[in-house]
C-alpha cells in the first residue's frame, strides 16, 4: 500500500531534513511542475480529483482555476496554507508539518506557480510549537537551496514564503476569517461573493488550502493524476490521513486509501474499544460533524458516502463516544467550545450558542427544565447554513442535532430525573 | 429600474439597491439592526431574514438576508413567509437573552429601535433562564454616555466611528456574546462626530449625556424643524423642549445638506439657550455710569425709542448669527445707508468676495452632499473639521468614491460595506489639503502642503495656471510646492466630480486662487464644484443684505455723524479690538442692544432688549452654499423675550414708522424683504405659509403621546390654558394637530406608527437614503450667472519673506471653543482648549521655550502672555493663536507680530 504523505516520516517522528527529502525523491514534483505551463499544472490537479482535506472537500484544481490569470490579472496573488488546525479531535496536519515539512512547502510552491502567486503564507496554529520549528527550518533550507526566492531552479518564477503564527481562534480555520486575521484584523468571516480567489488577502486573488491538501500536490505532479486517483478505494482519489480518538485500544493517525470504512479504522487500526467500554457512536470528522452509530460503521469514509446518513467526512478524524461517557456532558463540552469560539459577528451564533451551552450546563447540573430539549431542537433548525453568517454555528449544530436523535433518551432522562446518571 | 417581487406583489425600484433597502423604499416593514443606509450592509444581525426564491417557479426557496441580497430584476422574496417570521422572532429572542428588561427606566425607552423591532417581530415571551452577561461601562467624556449591558452587538457604532468618521480611539473588543464597544481606556471620545453614536445605536448603549442632565422622553419633547446656529454649514436639526428648557438636539435629515449626521458642536452646543447668561428681561440705564436696572418691556421700549428719537443719526449693527428677518428689520429701521454688517473688516471683505465668486464663477456651489459625492477634492486654507465640521465628514466620504469604482469593477455593490473594504483595503481617492499647519483631516489626505496663506494662494494660482494657461502664472514657486501642482492637476482632471473647497484662513488671495482653480476646471471641460466656507450660521445671508463692515460704523461715530446705535445679537468685543470697541461705545452716546445672551457689549448698553434664540423664534438662515433654510420656534419664550425682528418692528412703530405697520408675522417681513431685494424673491416660497393646514389642522409640535397636557400648569391654574398662539407658522404648540407627515420643511420629528426611533425617517423619504418626500427643504438663492464669463483673478500674492524677529500669526480654529454660543454649553466648554500660542518646534527651541512655558506675544495692537503649545506641523516663522476666546488675543489674523521669551527678555530672531 502506498503512503505518499507519510512514507518519509521517520520512526522517531523528527522532521525530515532537506537532504533526506531530496534523497527520497523530494522536490521532483516541483521540478516537473516548473517545466510545465501553470495551466497544465492546474489541469493535472483537476484530473487527479484532489479535494480539499480541511473538511469541506472542494475540488482543489477547480479552486485554483478561479484565480484570474494573464497579464491583466490583479497582482500580487497569494497562496496561504491553512495550518490553523483547531477542529476538536483533529491532529492530522500536525503529523505532516512536524514529520515532513518540506512536503507541505513543496506543495505550496507548486500551488503558487500554478496560480502565479508571488508570496505564500503558512498560517499556523500557535500551539503547534514543534511544527513552527520544523517549518521555519525547512523554509530556510528551501530558500538556501533555491526552491524559494528569486528565479526558482532557473525557471524565472519568484516566490517568498512566510510563516505566520496565529493568535489562536477557531474562526481562523475558516478561510475568510484566516485572511482577516492575516491582515491584522479581527478573525471575523467575510461574506462571499466576492470569493478569496478574486478578493482575498489584502484585496488580492488568494488561494487558501489545507496542509494535507497541499502535501498531496507534489506527488500528483510527480506521478500523475491516474496514479493518484488509483490510490483511493472510491471515486475520490488519493490517500487520506484518518485518525481515531476516544476509548479505543490504539488511538492514532494512519494514512490509508481514501474510502476506507469506519469499521476497518475502528476495529483494525485502532484495535477496537478498550476493555469494559462499549461503542455508542462516533463523530466521523471532528466536532462539527453528525454522530454516526453502529449501523453506519461499514460505510466508507469519503466525501460522498456519509451524506446519505446526514453526516460528512469532515477532517476524517473520528471521535468515539463510549457507553461510560455521558452524551449530554460530551455535548456540553463541544458546545462550550463552539460558544467560546463564536466570533460575535452574527446574532444566531453568539446568541444561540451561548443559550445552548447554558441549557446543557443546566441539564448536567440537574437543573434542566421541561421545554429545554425543544429549545435545543429549535436551535438545530434555526442555526443552519445561510441562516448564520458562516459555517461555525451550523457546524456546532451537527453533533447536537444528531445527538438529539441518537441519544434523545439521555437528554430526556437528565431533565426528568434532574440529574446526570454518570456523575 | 428593477422589478422585484415581494410577497407576490411586484414593485419597481431603482437599480443597485439591496432587498432590505428596496423593501423599505416601497414602504414595507422589515426589521433590521446592523444595516444603515449611509453605511451599507454587513449581514451581521440576521434580523432582515426573508425567504428568497430562485425564480417565479421556485416554491421552496431558502432563508436569506434581505440586506445582502441584490435587488436585481426579477428578485423574488417573501417577508410574510412563516419560517422567515419565526426566524426573525428568534433573532430578537437571542438579542433579548442578553438585553436588560428595564425599558421603563432606560433612557432609550420610547425611541428605541430594539423596542420597535421586538414589537414588529412579535417576540414577547422570555424562555431564556440563564444569567445575562454584564460589562463595565466607560466614562467617554461630557457628551456621550456608555451603558454596555444594553448592547446587541450590531457593530453599527464601530462602523460609524471608525469606518465612516475615521475615528481611531474607539473599537470593538472581545468575542462571542462578550463583544465590547468602547475605548482602550476611559476617556473623552476624540471624534468630533461622536454624538452620532446616540442616533446610530439602535438601543441605549450610547445616549446623550447632556440630555441625561435634564432627561425627558421623546414622547414628552416638544419639537420643531430647526437649523443649527454653530457654523455656516446649516445642518438641519430637531431641538426638543420640555418645561421651558431646551433638552437636546437631534439630527433632521436633509438629503442635500447633513444627511444622517451632525457634528458634536451642533448636537451639544444648545445649552446656551438655557444658560445663566440668557437675558429674559429688559434692562435700562437711565444715565451714564449708573447701574443698569431691570425694566419692563414697555418702559424699555419707550426709553429706547426716546433715545433713538433724540439722536441725529442712528446706525444699526447687524449680525451673522441673527436671522435674515432680524437683520432686515434693523436695516429697515435705520435705513440702508446706516446698516452695518457687524463683522470685522477682514471678515466682511472675505464674505463679500466669496459671494462675488459664487455669483461670478461658472462653478456651481457644492452642497454638503455634493462634497461627499465628489471623487477628487482640493481643500485650501483651513482646518474644516474645526470650522465647518460636517464638511470634513463629507470629505471623508469623498475619498471613498474613487475606490468604490474599483470595487464596482469586481462586481461588488456599493452597499456591500465589508466587501468594498476588503477589496479596496486602505486605498483612498485624491484629497489634497493646503493649510497653514496640520489639520484634523490630514489622515484622509493623499498629500498635504503647509505654508503661510500667501503661499497657499500661490499654489492655487499655479494649479489654475497649469489647468488653463490663460489664468495668471506664478513666477517662482517654493520647491516643495512644484511637484504638487502636477499631481493636483492630474487628480482634479481625472475626476468626474471634482470639488474645490476653500476657507479663507483670513486671506482673500486664498479665496481668489480657489476661484481660479474652479473656473479653470470648468473652462477646460471638468465641471467642478466650488465650496466656500462661511464662518457663522447666517454670514452668507448677511453678505447678501449688503452694507458695510464694522470699521465704517465706528468711523460714523468718530466723525461725530452718528450718536446712537442699535446692536443686533452681537458682542462687538468678539469682532474688534477691545480698545476700539470701548472707544466706540463711549463715544456713541446711546446704545441699544438686542440680544439673547448677556455679554460685554450688552453690559455697556443704555437699553438691553431680551431677544429670542433660534429655539424661540422663526426665520431664515442662508448657509455657505447660499441655501436659504427656514427654522421654526420650538418653544415659546420666557419672560419678556421677543424675536429680534419684533423688537425692531416695535421700535419702528414707536418712532411712527408706517412702513412696518403691516409686519404682523415673520412672513410679512419675508415678503417685504423679497420685494426690497430681488435675490430674496424666493423667500416666501421656501416653506408652506402660516395658513397652511392639513385636514384643517396645524402641525403638532407635541407628539400624540405628550404627557401632562392638563397638569403642567396646574400649579398656576387647574383650568387647562389654551396653547400659545403661533401666527408665524403652520405649527402649533400642542399635541392637538396633525401627527402625520407634513411637507418636508415642516417635519417636527421623525415618527411613524410602529417606528418610534429615529429610524422612522425611512417613512419620510422618497427612497431610502434619497430626498425627503416632496423634496429636501431649503432653496438655493445664489447660483452662478448664466453667462459666467468672469475674468480670472490676477493679483497673485508675492512670496513673503519674514523680517527678522517677526512672526506671521495665523488663526487656529477649534470646534469646541472658537464658536461663541456653543462655548457657553457646559459640555462643550469642558472640551475647549485653554488659550495658547502655538509655535513650531524649531522656533520654540530657538527661543528656549518648552511646552506650557509662558511667552509674550504682541500682534495687531494686542499683547499678552500665553502658554506655549508646540505644534509639530507648524512651519517655522509662524505662530498659531486660537480663535474666538473672548478677550484673548487679536481678532484680525493673519498678521505680523512679535514673540518674546519673558524669562530672558530678548526678542528672538528667526
Amino acid at each position: 500500500m502506498e503512503t505518499p504523505l507519510t512514507g518519509r516520516i521517520r520512526l522517531d517522528k523528527s522532521p525530515v531534513d532537506l537532504h533526506e527529502y531530496e534523497q527520497t525523491g523530494g522536490y521532483q514534483g516541483l521540478r516537473k511542475a516548473l517545466r510545465m505551463q501553470p495551466s497544465e499544472v492546474i489541469e493535472m490537479v483537476k484530473a487527479s480529483n484532489l479535494r480539499g482535506r480541511g473538511g469541506a472537500g472542494f475540488p482543489t484544481g477547480q479552486k485554483w482555476s478561479f484565480i484570474p490569470a494573464g497579464e491583466d490579472a490583479p497582482k500580487p496573488k497569494y497562496v496561504v496554507a491553512n495550518a490553523d488546525e483547531m477542529e476538536p479531535g483533529t491532529f492530522k496536519d500536525r503529523v505532516l508539518m512536524e514529520g515532513d515539512p518540506h512536503g507541505v512547502i513543496a506543495g505550496m510552491i507548486v500551488a503558487s506557480y500554478a496560480i502565479g502567486a508571488e508570496a505564500a503564507y503558512i498560517f499556523l496554529r500557535r500551539e503547534y510549537g514543534p511544527s513552527a520549528v520544523a517549518l521555519a527550518k525547512a523554509i530556510a533550507e528551501a530558500r538556501d537551496a533555491g526552491y524559494l526566492g528569486k528565479d526558482i531552479l532557473g525557471s524565472g518564477f519568484n516566490l517568498e514564503m512566510h510563516l505566520h503564527l496565529s493568535a489562536g481562534r477557531y474562526m481562523c480555520g475558516e478561510e475568510t476569517g484566516l485572511i482577516n486575521s492575516l491582515e491584522g484584523k479581527r478573525a471575523n468571516p467575510r461574506d462571499k461573493p466576492p470569493y478569496p480567489a478574486l478578493v482575498g488577502l489584502w484585496g488580492k486573488p488568494t488561494i487558501v488550502n489545507n496542509v494535507e491538501t497541499l502535501s498531496n500536490v507534489p506527488h500528483i505532479i510527480d506521478k500523475g493524476a491516474d496514479w493518484y486517483r488509483g490510490l483511493g478505494k472510491t471515486n475520490d482519489g488519493g490517500t487520506k490521513l484518518y485518525g481515531v480518538s476516544g476509548r479505543v485500544k490504539k488511538p492514532g493517525i494512519w494514512e490509508l486509501p481514501m474510502g476506507t470504512t469506519m469499521r476497518e479504522l475502528l476495529e483494525e487500526h485502532a484495535g477496537g474499544m478498550q476493555d469494559g467500554y462499549k461503542f455508542r457512536g462516533l463523530l466521523p470528522g471532528g466536532a462539527s460533524t453528525e454522530f454516526l452509530i453502529e449501523e453506519h460503521l461499514d460505510a466508507p469514509l469519503n466525501f460522498e458516502s456519509l451524506q446519505q446518513y446526514g453526516s460528512r467526512m469532515g477532517t476524517g478524524t473520528m471521535i468515539i463516544l463510549d457507553d461510560r461517557k455521558c452524551p449530554v456532558a460530551m455535548q456540553l463540552n463541544l458546545q462550550h467550545f463552539f460558544a467560546q469560539e463564536s466570533c460575535g459577528w452574527c446574532t444566531p451564533c453568539w446568541g444561540g450558542l451561548q443559550w445552548v451551552e447554558q441549557i446543557l450546563r443546566a441539564m448536567e447540573a440537574g437543573e434542566g427544565e421541561p421545554g429545554d430539549i425543544e429549545v435545543l431542537d429549535m436551535h438545530t433548525k434555526r442555526l443552519r447554513m445561510g441562516h448564520t453568517f458562516c459555517a461555525l454555528a451550523p457546524g456546532a449544530m451537527e453533533p447536537l442535532q444528531s445527538a438529539l436523535v441518537h441519544f434523545r433518551d439521555d437528554f430526556e432522562e437528565h431533565v426528568r430525573e434532574k440529574r446526570c446518571r454518570w456523575k | 429600474m428593477a422589478k422585484i417581487i415581494v410577497n407576490e406583489r411586484e414593485y419597481e425600484v431603482r437599480d443597485g439597491q439591496n432587498m432590505l433597502q428596496a423593501a423599505l423604499s416601497v414602504g414595507l416593514d422589515l426589521p433590521y439592526f446592523c444595516w444603515h443606509p449611509a453605511m451599507g450592509s454587513i449581514g451581521a444581525c440576521r434580523q432582515c431574514a426573508v425567504r428568497l426564491f430562485r425564480d417565479a417557479n421556485d416554491t421552496r426557496g431558502k432563508l436569506a438576508m434581505a440586506c445582502m441580497t441584490p435587488a436585481n430584476d426579477g428578485t423574488r422574496i417573501s417577508i410574510d413567509d412563516a419560517e422567515a417570521r419565526d426566524f426573525r422572532a428568534s433573532v430578537i429572542e437571542w438579542l433579548m437573552a442578553s438585553h436588560p428588561h428595564d425599558c421603563p427606566v432606560c433612557d432609550e425607552g420610547g425611541e428605541c429601535h430594539l423596542q420597535d423591532m421586538t414589537v414588529m417581530t412579535g417576540h414577547n415571551y422570555r424562555r431564556y433562564s440563564g444569567r445575562k452577561r454584564t460589562f463595565r461601562n466607560q466614562d467617554l467624556g461630557p457628551l456621550v454616555n456608555h451603558e454596555m449591558n444594553r448592547c446587541i452587538q450590531c457593530y453599527r457604532c464601530v462602523r460609524f466611528y471608525r469606518d465612516y468618521a475615521d475615528g481611531r480611539d474607539f473599537d470593538v473588543f472581545g468575542i462571542r456574546n462578550q463583544v465590547y464597544y468602547g475605548r482602550q481606556f476611559d476617556g473623552v471620545l476624540e471624534s468630533e462626530f461622536s454624538g452620532n453614536l446616540v442616533e446610530i445605536c439602535p438601543t441605549g448603549v450610547f445616549t446623550d449625556k447632556t440630555l441625561k442632565g435634564h432627561y425627558t422622553r421623546k414622547w414628552d419633547l416638544q419639537t420643531a424643524p430647526s437649523v443649527c446656529v454653530h457654523c455656516g454649514v446649516g445642518c438641519n436639526t430637531i431641538p426638543g423642549e420640555r418645561y421651558g428648557a431646551l433638552r437636546r438636539i437631534y439630527n433632521r435629515y436633509n438629503g442635500e445638506v447633513n444627511g444622517y449626521f451632525i457634528c458634536d458642536r451642533g448636537r451639544f452646543g444648545y445649552e446656551f439657550v438655557n444658560g445663566a447668561r440668557r437675558l429674559h428681561h429688559a434692562r435700562v440705564r437711565t444715565e451714564r455710569g449708573a447701574e443698569a436696572a431691570p425694566a419692563d418691556s414697555d418702559e424699555a421700549l419707550r426709553l429706547a425709542a426716546t433715545l433713538l428719537g433724540k439722536a441725529k443719526r442712528v446706525i444699526g449693527i447687524g449680525s451673522p448669527r441673527a436671522s435674515l428677518e432680524a437683520n432686515f428689520a434693523l436695516r429697515t429701521l435705520v435705513g440702508e445707508g446706516n446698516f452695518y454688517a457687524g463683522v470685522s473688516e477682514k471678515e466682511w471683505r472675505l464674505a463679500r468676495l466669496a459671494l462675488d465668486i459664487m455669483q461670478g464663477s461658472p462653478a456651481k456651489a457644492a452642497s454638503l452632499a455634493d462634497v461627499a459625492r465628489a471623487d477628487a477634492a482640493l481643500v485650501r486654507g483651513e482646518d474644516v473639521t474645526q470650522t465647518a465640521p460636517m464638511l470634513a465628514l463629507a470629505l471623508r466620504q469623498s475619498v471613498r468614491q474613487a475606490p468604490l469604482r474599483k470595487a464596482a469593477k469586481l462586481r461588488i455593490p456599493d452597499w456591500d460595506a465589508a466587501g468594498v473594504r476588503n477589496a479596496v483595503q486602505e486605498e483612498k481617492g485624491p484629497l489634497y489639503i493646503a493649510s497653514t499647519f496640520g489639520t484634523r483631516l490630514d489622515d484622509a489626505a493623499k498629500r498635504t502642503y503647509r505654508a503661510p496663506p500667501d503661499d497657499i494662494a500661490r499654489l492655487g494660482f499655479a494649479v489654475a495656471h497649469a489647468l488653463d494657461a490663460s489664468s495668471p502664472p506664478v513666477p517662482v514657486l517654493p520647491a516643495n510646492a512644484r511637484p504638487l501642482v502636477g499631481e493636483i492637476v492630474d487628480a482634479l482632471t481625472g475626476a468626474e466630480e471634482p470639488v474645490v473647497l476653500s476657507g479663507g484662513c483670513g486671506s482673500e488671495a486664498v479665496l481668489r486662487a480657489a476661484a481660479n482653480v474652479a473656473m479653470a476646471l470648468c473652462r477646460k471641460g471638468h465641471p467642478a464644484r466650488l465650496c466656500l466656507t462661511a464662518p457663522e450660521c447666517n454670514s452668507t445671508g448677511l453678505a447678501l443684505l449688503g452694507g458695510e463692515g464694522l470699521e465704517p460704523a465706528f468711523g460714523a461715530v468718530t466723525s461725530g455723524e452718528a450718536d446712537a446705535v442699535i446692536i443686533l445679537e452681537n458682542d462687538l468685543y468678539r469682532r474688534a479690538g477691545a480698545a476700539a470697541v470701548d472707544a466706540f461705545l463711549e463715544e456713541v452716546g446711546s446704545v441699544v442692544v438686542i440680544d439673547h445672551t448677556d455679554g460685554e457689549t450688552a453690559a455697556r448698553a443704555g437699553v438691553v432688549l431680551p431677544a429670542a434664540t433660534f429655539a424661540e423664534s422663526d426665520g431664515v438662515f442662508v448657509n455657505n452654499e447660499g441655501r436659504a433654510q427656514r427654522f421654526y420656534s420650538v418653544m415659546t419664550p420666557r419672560g419678556d423675550v421677543r424675536e429680534s425682528w419684533r423688537w425692531l418692528r416695535d421700535l419702528a412703530l414707536a418712532a411712527g414708522r408706517a412702513d412696518v405697520e403691516a409686519w404682523a408675522t415673520v412672513e410679512d417681513v419675508d415678503r417685504a424683504l423679497a420685494a426690497a431685494m430681488p435675490i430674496f424673491a424666493p423667500l416666501p416660497e421656501i416653506a408652506p405659509p402660516a395658513g397652511f393646514r392639513i385636514a384643517g389642522q396645524r402641525i403638532a409640535r407635541q407628539p400624540g403621546r405628550y404627557s401632562g397636557r392638563t397638569a403642567i400648569t396646574a400649579n398656576v391654574s387647574v383650568h387647562e390654558t389654551p396653547p400659545p398662539e403661533d401666527t408665524d407658522s403652520p405649527l402649533v404648540f400642542s399635541m392637538e394637530g396633525y401627527q402625520g407627515q407634513p411637507p418636508s420643511a415642516l417635519i417636527p420629528r421623525f415618527w411613524a406608527p410602529g417606528w418610534n426611533s429615529v429610524q422612522a425617517l425611512n417613512k419620510f423619504q422618497e427612497e431610502i437614503g434619497g430626498p425627503l418626500r416632496g423634496g429636501d427643504p431649503g432653496r438655493r438663492l445664489v447660483e452662478p450667472a448664466e453667462d459666467a464669463a468672469a475674468d480670472y483673478f490676477a493679483d497673485v500674492p508675492r512670496h513673503g519673506e519674514p523680517s527678522a524677529g517677526n512672526y506671521l500669526f495665523v488663526p487656529a480654529h477649534h470646534i469646541f471653543g472658537s464658536e461663541e454660543l456653543s462655548a457657553l454649553a457646559p459640555g462643550i466648554a469642558r472640551l475647549a482648549p485653554r488659550p495658547y500660542a502655538g509655535l513650531s518646534p524649531d522656533d520654540a527651541r530657538g527661543a528656549s521655550l518648552a511646552e506650557a512655558n509662558e511667552v509674550e506675544v504682541s500682534v495687531g495692537g494686542w499683547s499678552g502672555r500665553l502658554p506655549v503649545r508646540i505644534i509639530d506641523t507648524l512651519p517655522p516663522g509662524m505662530v498659531a493663536l486660537p480663535v474666538g476666546f473672548a478677550g484673548r488675543g487679536p481678532l484680525e489674523l493673519p498678521a505680523w507680530g512679535e514673540l518674546r521669551n519673558p524669562r530672558d527678555g530678548r526678542g528672538q530672531a528667526q
